[in-house]
Parts: C-alpha cells; structure tokens; sequence
C-alpha cells in the first residue's frame, strides 16, 4: 500500500475521532469567538488610541479566533496521539506494515482538515459580522491558508509532546502554556501601542504576535509583505522544527526492527 | 521451514541492568500451540515484544516464521498477527471500522475489505455488535475483536499475550475455542502466554516455564507433570494440634513440600492416602482437611523455582 494510501486511512480516523468527539470541535468553533466577543465589547474604546490602526475593534481583533483555535486543534491533537499511546493502539499500528511517518502525517491530516473547517468558519463569521477584508477575496484565501499553516505547525507540537511523554495529562498541561503564549502578544494592541515596556518586548519577542499581525494585516491593512513574509515565515520555521522533532520522537517511541 | 519460531540466547535489559528477559532457548513448531507460562513480571510479554518486533532484543537471536526479528522485522509483521496484553482498541471507532482500517493498512484489496469484515466478525461472533462503537464493548467482546484484527491478514503465526485475563469463565472457553480451530483448521502457529495453569494445560501442545526472565521447564503438559512424579498430600492441622507432630507423621511418606497453609509431602512410594490417615489417626494426630493433589503444573513450577504460580508476581521492567 502506498503511502499516500496509508496517511489517507489514517487521516481518515483521526477527522472521525474528532468528529465523534464535540467537545473537541464545538468549543474550538464557539469559545475563541466568545472571547472575541466579550473582548471587543470591553476593548473597543482602544479603537479611540491615537495611532490605532482600524476604526473597528472587531475587524482588529478577528486574527486571535485563528489563534486559538490552533491552539484547540493542537491540545486535541495531541492527547488523540498520546491516548494511542497509551492505549496500546500505536503498538497495534505499528504491527501492520504502516509507515511511520504515514502515522505523523495521517495524524496531522486530521488535524489540518479540522483546522480548515474552523478557519472557514472563523472567516464567515466575520463576514457575517460586517468585517471587511482590506486585502480582498484574495487576502481572505491567504488568511485560510496561513491558518491552515499555522494549525499543522502548533499540531506538530502537539504531536510532539505526545510522543515524548506518551501522557494525555502532560499534553493538556500545555494548554495553559500555550494560552501563556496568546496572551503575552499583540493580540489586543499593536506592539507599538503597548505601553508597559517588559510587555512590549515580550510581545516582540513572542512568535505568535508576528502570526496574529500577518493575519491581522490582511485584514485592516491590505497587501503587507513585511507582516505576510514574518507571518509565513514564522508558521514554515516552527512547522519544520515541529514536524523535525516529532518525527525524531516518534523514531523513539515506534522502535520496532 | 522446520521450525515456526527459533530464538538462542534472547535477552532483554531495561535501564538499571534490569534484565526482564535473561537468555531464553525455545524452539516452536509450525502448527503447534506453545503456551509460555509465568507469573506476573516473569518476562513473558517481554518476550513477546521482542518476538513481534516491537522491542529490540539487548543479546541474542530470534527467528520468526524463518525470518530475524531484528534484520527482517517488516517481513516477520507481515508473517504474525498479534493480540496483546492490553485489547488495544479505539473506543470511538466501531467494530468494523477497526477491522477496516487493519485490512486496509495490511494492503488487503479495497474489493475483497468488505467480505474479509463480514467473514471475521461472524467467526468472532460480533456480527451484531459490528457497527457499535468499541466504547460500548464488554472486556470479552473486545479481547474477540482484537483477536478478529490479529487474524485479519491471514497470518500463519500468532502470537496472543495473556488473552483471557480478566475475562469470564463464558468468553474464556469461547476464545479456547477459537484458537483450538485455528490450529486444528488453519494449521496457524500459536504462541500463547499465559499465567493461567488451567489454560497451558487444556490448550497447549508444549509449555515453556518461564520465572525470573528464563525458561526454568519446558515439555508437553503430561510430561512435565510427570517429571514430578508422585501425588503430594496436605494436611491442615486443626485448632491445637500441633505442627511438628503433623510433620513428623507426614515425613515417613515422602519429603515436605512447600505448603501455604499446613504441611506438604510428596508421596515417594511408601504408602498412599490411607496409610497417611492411619498414621495420623494412630498418632492421635487431629487434621481439618487433608487433600490429595495429583500434579499440576503449579507443581512444576513450584518444583522448578520453590514458589507457587498461584499468587506469585515478580517485578518486571515494563517493556519501554
């Protein structure tokens, strides 16, 4: 069987897992834009700052949805992989003549295809909403894609933390470290707006603000290369060294001859 | 090929020089149903690992099906099938979604997946419960269905890793069954562990002992019970008789076994059952049971290592 073959079966179970499973896609599709909401609500008068680059919060505001729904997608994803793990089930996979790196990618396909269905529905909430893309039909096919992205490199991190812990308590601990992440970010102001100077360098040094800005920029800017490039840069860079480091563990975790 | 499963020498060591498996010989032959018996921890899943390819051995060789389990290691999977010790299942797929997702990764044709499925579940007697999510299973249901997906691919070896633990009396004997006309009709290699006595006996052609991480028996049922020999009797002494008395009655009839409860002796010819109990009345020795034990493998087992089976556990490094 080829291995396009394998990583379709596998990709496969892993859409019905987490179908069959609603917490698993219900509150990454309603909690980000519930905090969207209740953030916009309290937040919009920042809109008044001098300097404040959109007239609406919301449109602002509608690249933190995309975030957080990766980090769902991810925190799932991983503790889907170390409940395999631990349930013997990769044992039983690997007995068959699957590939391992059919198992990574089957595993992430899942993943990816659920991030796609949230992205979709991120975007059409914001349509729906009134928030007009400055970039376009275009610009809101880049924003789908980078999304995209950006959930299959947080997935591989957790994939990877399955795989080296074989743990899905260890997995979920890391959701408040990655909520950790979200938040010590420009997701509420621009960087430059920031006035409280460890947060803004924090901020700067923090990844996740270059992905929120790429988004974001698409969105209340147009076409800007520099945010696009760091944006998609930053989601390649962590998604090789995700996908780097999973498949070394996984090379540990499946030893068979 | 001679020989379904060959292994010289398999070792296994974990971190701390822990040795889980400590140089085991056994050969097995094709069509043959070896039960490799042990207490918990003794080595036996383990063993099991390495012959299945999940772990790599530390020392030694092992050949499966003619194939090295270390060199040869997609050839030896694609020869075995493999229950293990843990019914590994997903409990948010059903049944059939289990079995399909098995054939299809095993690169059984996408035409022939649907007949295989129906074929499997009705001779694991899960047709009715095909399309339930796994959630939902009994413990017996689901050791049926991992058996189902260690047969999916027609293996000629199989390997099932204490596949009645925990299971009632009913879906016990209905996988003895099973694995009874695999032999019979298939003419499939079974290796069987185990730590029930009962279960090595009725099912297995030949047993391998295993204690500590090495073989300390191996032969058919019958031969090995009769390695052992003569009948053992134990008594229980009642409330203020006194043990040495006991002893030393039982002690003209043969030497003292280890006994949990009373004092042991197996019987080495110079009288049976009624001479123990004219002894013992003559001695105005007062008993509160005694029993005739003809042997078991418990016996040889205790004979082998001074331990009982029953209730024995060691610890074992865990297979990493």
């Amino acid at each position: 069987m080829s291995l396009a073959a394998q990583v379709f079966y596998l990709g496969r179970r892993s859409v019905i897992r987490i179908l069959r499973q609603p917490a698993n896609w219900i509150f990454p599709l309603v909690f980000p834009l519930a905090l969207m909401a209740v953030n916009t609500g309290g937040l919009h008068a920042a809109t008044n700052l001098p300097g404040f680059p959109s007239d609406s919060f919301v449109a602002f505001f509608l690249a933190f949805p995309f975030i957080q729904g990766a980090l769902f997608a991810t925190v799932n994803a991983g503790v889907d992989l170390a409940r395999d793990i631990q349930t013997g089930f990769l044992n039983r996979l690997a007995l068959t003549p699957m590939r391992s790196g059919a198992l990574l990618a089957g595993h992430l396909g899942g993943v990816l295809a659920v991030g796609a269905l949230q992205a979709l529905w991120y975007l059409t909430v914001g349509l729906v909403i009134g928030v007009r893309f400055e970039s376009g039909a275009a610009g809101a096919l880049v924003v789908f894609l980078l999304a995209v992205l950006i959930v299959f490199a947080f997935g591989s991190f957790g994939a990877l933390a399955a795989l080296r812990t074989g743990s899905t308590e260890a997995v979920h601990s890391l959701f408040p470290l990655f909520f950790v992440f979200l938040f010590i970010s420009s997701m509420n102001l621009p960087r430059n707006l920031i006035e409280t100077e460890w947060f803004r360098v924090a901020a700067s040094l923090n990844p996740v603000s270059y992905l929120i800005e790429a988004i974001r920029s698409l969105v209340i800017e147009g076409w800007n290369a520099e945010a696009l490039a760091l944006g998609f840069g930053i989601a390649i860079a962590l998604a090789i060294v995700g996908l780097t480091l999973s498949s070394l563990a996984l090379r540990g975790r499946m030893a068979r001859t | 090929m001679d020989r379904a499963i060959e292994v010289r020498g398999l070792v296994r060591e974990f971190k701390g020089g822990i040795k889980a498996v400590a140089g085991i010989d056994l050969d097995v032959a094709p069509g043959e149903i070896y039960g490799f018996l042990g207490p918990n921890g003794a080595g036996k899943s383990t063993t099991v690992h390495m012959l299945t390819t999940l772990l790599p051995p530390t020392a030694g060789t092992a050949r499966v099906g003619g194939f090295d389990i270390v060199k040869q290691g997609p050839e030896v999977r694609k020869t075995i099938g493999a229950a293990l010790q843990e019914a590994a299942l997903d409990p948010l797929l059903t049944g059939r979604e289990h079995l399909r997702l098995q054939l299809a990764l095993h690169g059984i044709p996408r035409s022939e997946r649907p007949a295989r499925t129906d074929e499997l579940l009705e001779r694991v007697g899960l047709r009715l419960a095909a399309d339930r999510k796994i959630g939902g299973y009994s413990g017996g249901m689901k050791r049926r269905l991992d058996l189902a997906l260690a047969l999916a691919h027609r293996p000629r070896i199989l390997f099932l890793d204490e596949p009645t633990t925990g299971l009632d009396v009913q879906s016990r004997s209905a996988l003895w069954d099973e694995v009874v006309r695999l032999k019979r009709e298939d003419g499939v290699t079974v290796f069987l562990t185990t730590q029930y006595l009962e279960e090595a006996d009725v099912l297995a052609d030949r047993v391998g002992i295993i204690d500590h991480g090495r073989l300390v028996a191996e032969g058919t049922p019958a031969a090995l019970k009769s390695e052992i020999g003569r009948p053992t009797i134990e008594a229980l002494p009642a409330d203020g008789t006194d043990d040495g008395t006991l002893e030393q009655v039982l002690r003209r009839f043969g030497a003292l076994q280890p006994s949990t409860a009373g004092v042991a002796v197996r019987l080495d010819g110079q009288g049976d059952l009624a001479d123990v109990v004219r002894a013992l009345d003559a001695a105005d020795v007062r008993v509160a049971d005694l029993h005739l034990h003809a042997p078991t493998l418990d016996d040889v087992f205790l004979a082998k290592t001074g331990r009982s089976l029953e209730g024995s556990e060691e610890a074992e490094a865990e297979p990493e």
